[in-house]
């Protein structure tokens, strides 16, 4: 048997502490030991985009990252984008435009949005579509993706 | 349109976005029970062995780990909803690489995972066939040798791997070639391919101290889990429960048992709550894909454009397990016909056993085969004659009090006002003689899709709640596609209350009334109709209690907007909804519940008119649309790119016009992946592209923005509020009208799917250079 590690993340503003092994991904310990389940399991194969969390304000795969290398950084998932009961931008705007159904890649997906609305305010729709395409949805086709990101911008990023 | 106060016909969002955006929506993988162990598979690494035994010793020694299944485990129990050929785990034999083999619980999953590997089982090679040529060779290995003797419950004529062979004829076709002025034919190959959907399957599993078991999973149907797990496991389905938390897409992949029977396996083995999530890579290797199908056909018609008879052989591999095969070839056979008027047709459809992972249902459940031959062949006969392929598609569509096919007549020709709406939104005249920039060709294509929503039973139970407000209860699992909503807006309607004071029971077999399966696109329409009904029943009985309290007759009252009963002319006389239940449910004649239950009942295929063999079905209404897709063809690589879509469906009504484009939206991107890249590949019995890096859906950047979806809403008669289903059809036409675009713009012709840019690229420079 391995040695676990001790680690620290501050997970959308609260401070966590977790006993990790040296091969466990970001996404096991957010999903399977401090059960933020809203971080989704697409792949696990660093493809599907579902697992999509914001490290230190850089949109990373928790299936590709290492936990026990996240030590110390600051974590932004999917439960973590509300203020109490309202909605962000983002979230907001996917609601209103009917862009989610199986809602499986969307924590994903949104968490990719936000991350690039902070990167770009006002993108145009090539860039929305490149700053997702790392997100993959089986159910919507993408088109009322694409207007909600494109509805959040307009709006601000507030 | 206010869906506060007229829901049907509402953009409403989905009613549980909310919690799917916060990331508080709840999916099987997210569930946790007390105490609850993590599962693992040991899969076969042969395509056709005798399982000769098994040893687990090192599996059960590592720490950790609470209990090991094998085959020995299980029962000779076999599931399956035509022919009852799949035991719970296997058993005996296996049949596909990466068929289940054994299974472990342990405390975590590392554990469960590396135990998996530690059972050592010891199997004896059997000669495996991998096509469906193959597995007919005379003195071919059988891969069910006790075939004849499994539950067939329809009487399919199995025999050898052979397990469907059915036919739709009319006419007579063998003297009908001499009317043809005009004869196309040709060999159609179309290939597996994955349901993707993003969640893979998972189960939890749970057993009380009276042996029942409790299964919470990713599915389709509840009541097929609680069937199948009887079956497989031998319990009576008292004994069994199955619900089902958020599904994270399905696709006809779920309908049928993914890992339940694995998960109750080792709950009832260990006497713990057991939850199992398949990898995707185990996914892949394990579940289902679409058939892949080779289409012989053959079609006639006169100069001026006139259809007259259609020949059709469709070979189908079925995989290992027969699964819904039975039904998806039979299916596909209809739809070979296409949405014409054809005189004189024979289509015949054959599903072999082979030693590959099953094929299953799949959104459109073998139209998309179908009509990547048949629409091919409908241009082909138009290029031949010189005439508009839209033209000749118009020409041939259904018409009010003609036979249309099978015996069946239409109330009206929806596919003619398909076809209008999408030459008119497309511009279809411009755009076919539009050229495309330098160094690319720019083409437009058609296709016609016939389907139908219906197919067996459903039913709903609505009660009114001491406040007035309501709960409905149906037993329909939400796939992701919005029925959750559209039936809470049917129900609401119903009822005239608004949205909010309606509540929708998650289905539970314990509890919910019965519905076969949110699949066939046929929860709308076939949920929908028991919900009309069982709200009609709850406002008779509102009535009747209503009339005991203001002491009038009951035909002087009706139903008002917002939770009231009224006296008929009289607009300040009500009752709210809440003090008739507070009535019924404290002083007399007891809560307030309606019920209904309906098996399908509409149109079916004539067998006096028809020569019907084998078709599973009784069927549904059927429902029509019509794809036009343009495309933009890079002459150096072969690339397609499909620049702009216009899909018209012919929809009944519009429950939900947001959720309606949401289906036809994402069923096109699910078309155009089938139709240019997605592909299942076999390396002898393995799959070789188990994963997403290996097996590309399409993204952001493969998918047009410009999908423009027509609906077409002529109120079905027998439909509620005379819609019919939409999940399945938008799928069925992108490869076949991509495919009469790059003929178009190319005058080259592909019939092998997926249209690659490879495919393309040979295609082109092999043509000769008439363009």
């Amino acid at each position: 048997m391995t040695t676990t590690v001790p680690i620290t993340l501050t997970i959308n503003g609260a401070l966590h502490q977790a006993f990790v092994q040296p091969w466990h991904t970001l996404l096991h310990v957010l999903r399977d030991v401090l059960h933020f389940t809203g971080t989704k399991r697409g792949c696990n194969q660093g493809i599907c985009g579902a697992c999509s969390v914001i490290v230190d304000g850089e949109v990373v795969r928790g299936c590709l990252s290492i936990a026990a290398n996240c030590q110390g950084r600051t974590i932004t998932t999917i439960e973590g984008l509300a203020n109490g009961n309202t909605l962000s931008n983002v979230q907001q705007a996917f609601l209103e435009l009917g862009a989610v159904q199986c809602g499986y890649c969307m924590p994903g997906m949104i968490i990719a949005a936000t991350a690039l609305l902070k990167r770009t305010p006002k993108p145009t729709e090539e860039e929305i579509r490149e700053g997702l395409s790392g997100n993959l949805c089986r159910c919507s086709g993408y088109v009322k993706v694409v207007r909600a990101v494109q509805v959040a911008s307009e709006r601000g990023t507030s | 349109m206010n869906p506060y106060i007229h829901p049907v016909g509402a953009r409403l969002p989905r009613l549980e976005t909310r919690e799917k955006i916060t990331g508080r929506a709840e999916y099987t993988d997210d569930l946790v029970r007390p105490g609850m162990l993590h599962a693992a598979i040991l899969q076969s690494p042969h395509a056709h062995a005798r399982i000769i035994s098994y040893d687990t010793t090192r599996a059960l020694a590592v720490p950790g780990v609470i209990g090991v299944i094998t085959g020995d485990d299980a029962g000779w129990g076999r599931s399956g909803p035509f022919v009852k050929d799949e035991t719970a785990i296997a058993k005996g034999k296996v049949r596909y690489v990466g068929e289940p083999v054994a299974a472990v619980a342990a405390l975590d999953v590392d554990t469960a995972r590396q135990a998996a590997q530690l059972i050592d089982v010891v199997y004896e090679e059997l000669p495996a066939v991998f096509s469906p040529d193959e597995a007919l060779a005379p003195n071919a290995p059988i891969i069910h040798e006790e075939l004849a003797t499994y539950v067939n419950v329809l009487g399919l004529p199995v025999r050898g791997n052979v397990l469907q062979d059915c036919e739709i004829s009319q006419g007579n076709v063998d003297s009908a070639w001499g009317e043809c002025d005009v004869i196309v034919e040709g060999e159609f190959e179309t290939q597996a391919q994955y349901h993707a959907y993003m969640e893979p399957c998972a189960a939890l599993a749970e057993v009380d101290a009276n042996g029942k078991l409790t299964v919470w999973s990713s599915n389709q149907s509840i009541f097929r889990d609680q069937s199948n797990l009887s079956e497989s496991l031998g319990l009576p389905m008292s004994k069994i429960r199955c619900l089902s938390p958020k599904v994270g897409g399905a696709f006809g992949g779920k309908i049928e048992i993914t890992v339940q029977p694995i998960a109750a396996m080792l709950a009832i083995k260990t006497g713990k709550p057991v939850r199992i999530a398949l990898t995707r890579e185990q996914d892949m290797e394990t579940m289902r894909v679409r058939h892949p199908a080779r289409i012989r056909m053959k079609t006639g018609a006169k100069k001026d454009g006139t259809l007259v008879a259609r020949e059709v052989d469709i070979l189908m591999d079925v995989g290992a397990y027969a699964d819904d095969s039975p039904g998806v070839v039979g299916v596909s056979t209809v739809f070979s016909r296409g949405t014409y008027r054809i005189p004189h047709a024979r289509c015949r459809g054959k599903g072999v056993y082979t030693n590959k992972l099953r094929s299953g249902a799949f959104r459109g459940f073998g139209g998309p085969q179908a009509a990547w031959a048949g629409e091919q062949q409908i241009d082909e006969i138009a290029a031949k004659i010189g005439m508009d392929p839209l033209e000749l598609r118009l020409k041939n569509a259904p018409e009010p009090g003609r036979e249309w096919m099978c015996g069946i007549e239409l109330e009206r020709s929806d596919l003619k006002e398909c076809l209008e709406k999408v030459r008119a939104a497309s511009d279809w005249k411009r755009r076919r003689n539009e050229k495309g920039r330098p160094g690319f060709r720019r083409g437009i294509g058609l296709a016609c899709i016939p389907h139908i929503s219906g197919v067996l039973s459903s039913s709903a139970i609505i009660r009114i709640l001491e406040d007035g407000s309501a709960v409905l209860s149906t037993g329909a699992v939400d796939n992701g596609q919005g029925s959750d909503t559209v039936l809470v807006q049917m129900a609401a309607e119903s009822l005239g209350l608004p949205v909010d004071r309606i509540t929708f029971a998650q289905p539970d077999t314990d509890a919910s009334p019965y519905n076969w399966g949110t699949s066939a696109s046929r929860v709308t329409y076939m949920v929908g109709r028991a919900i009309v009904g069982a709200a009609e029943e709850a406002v008779k009985k509102l009535i009747k209690y209503a009339s005991q309290m203001m002491e009038c007759a009951e035909v002087d009252l009706e139903l008002r907007l917002g939770g009231f009963i009224g006296l008929k002319g009289v607009p300040d006389k009500v009752l709210p909804f809440a003090a008739i239940s507070g009535y019924a449910h404290w002083a007399a004649g007891g809560p307030i519940i309606g019920t209904h239950a309906l098996h399908y009942d509409g149109p079916v295929l004539d067998p006096t008119k028809a020569v019907i063999k084998h078709f599973p079905f009784r069927f549904g209404v059927w429902t029509f649309g019509v794809h036009a897709v343009e495309i933009e063809i890079d002459e150096a690589t072969g690339r397609i790119t499909p620049l702009a879509v216009w899909a018209a469906h012919d929809l009944g009504r519009a429950i939900n016009p947001m959720a309606v484009e949401g289906q036809i939206e994402g069923g096109v991107v699910q078309g155009i992946g089938y139709a240019l890249f997605e592909e299942m590949v076999w390396d002898g019995g393995k799959v070789a592209n188990p994963s997403f890096m290996d097996y590309k859906i399409p993204g952001t950047m493969d998918s047009p923005m410009e999908i423009h979806s027509i609906l077409v809403e002529n109120p079905d008669g027998s439909g509620p509020f005379g819609a019919k289903g939409i999940g399945e059809p938008p799928i069925v036409g992108p490869a076949p009208a991509i495919a009469n675009a790059l003929f178009h713009a190319t005058g080259v012709r592909l019939t092998k799917l997926p249209m690659t840019p490879e495919r393309v690229l040979r295609a082109l420079n092999e043509a000769p250079r008439a363009h």
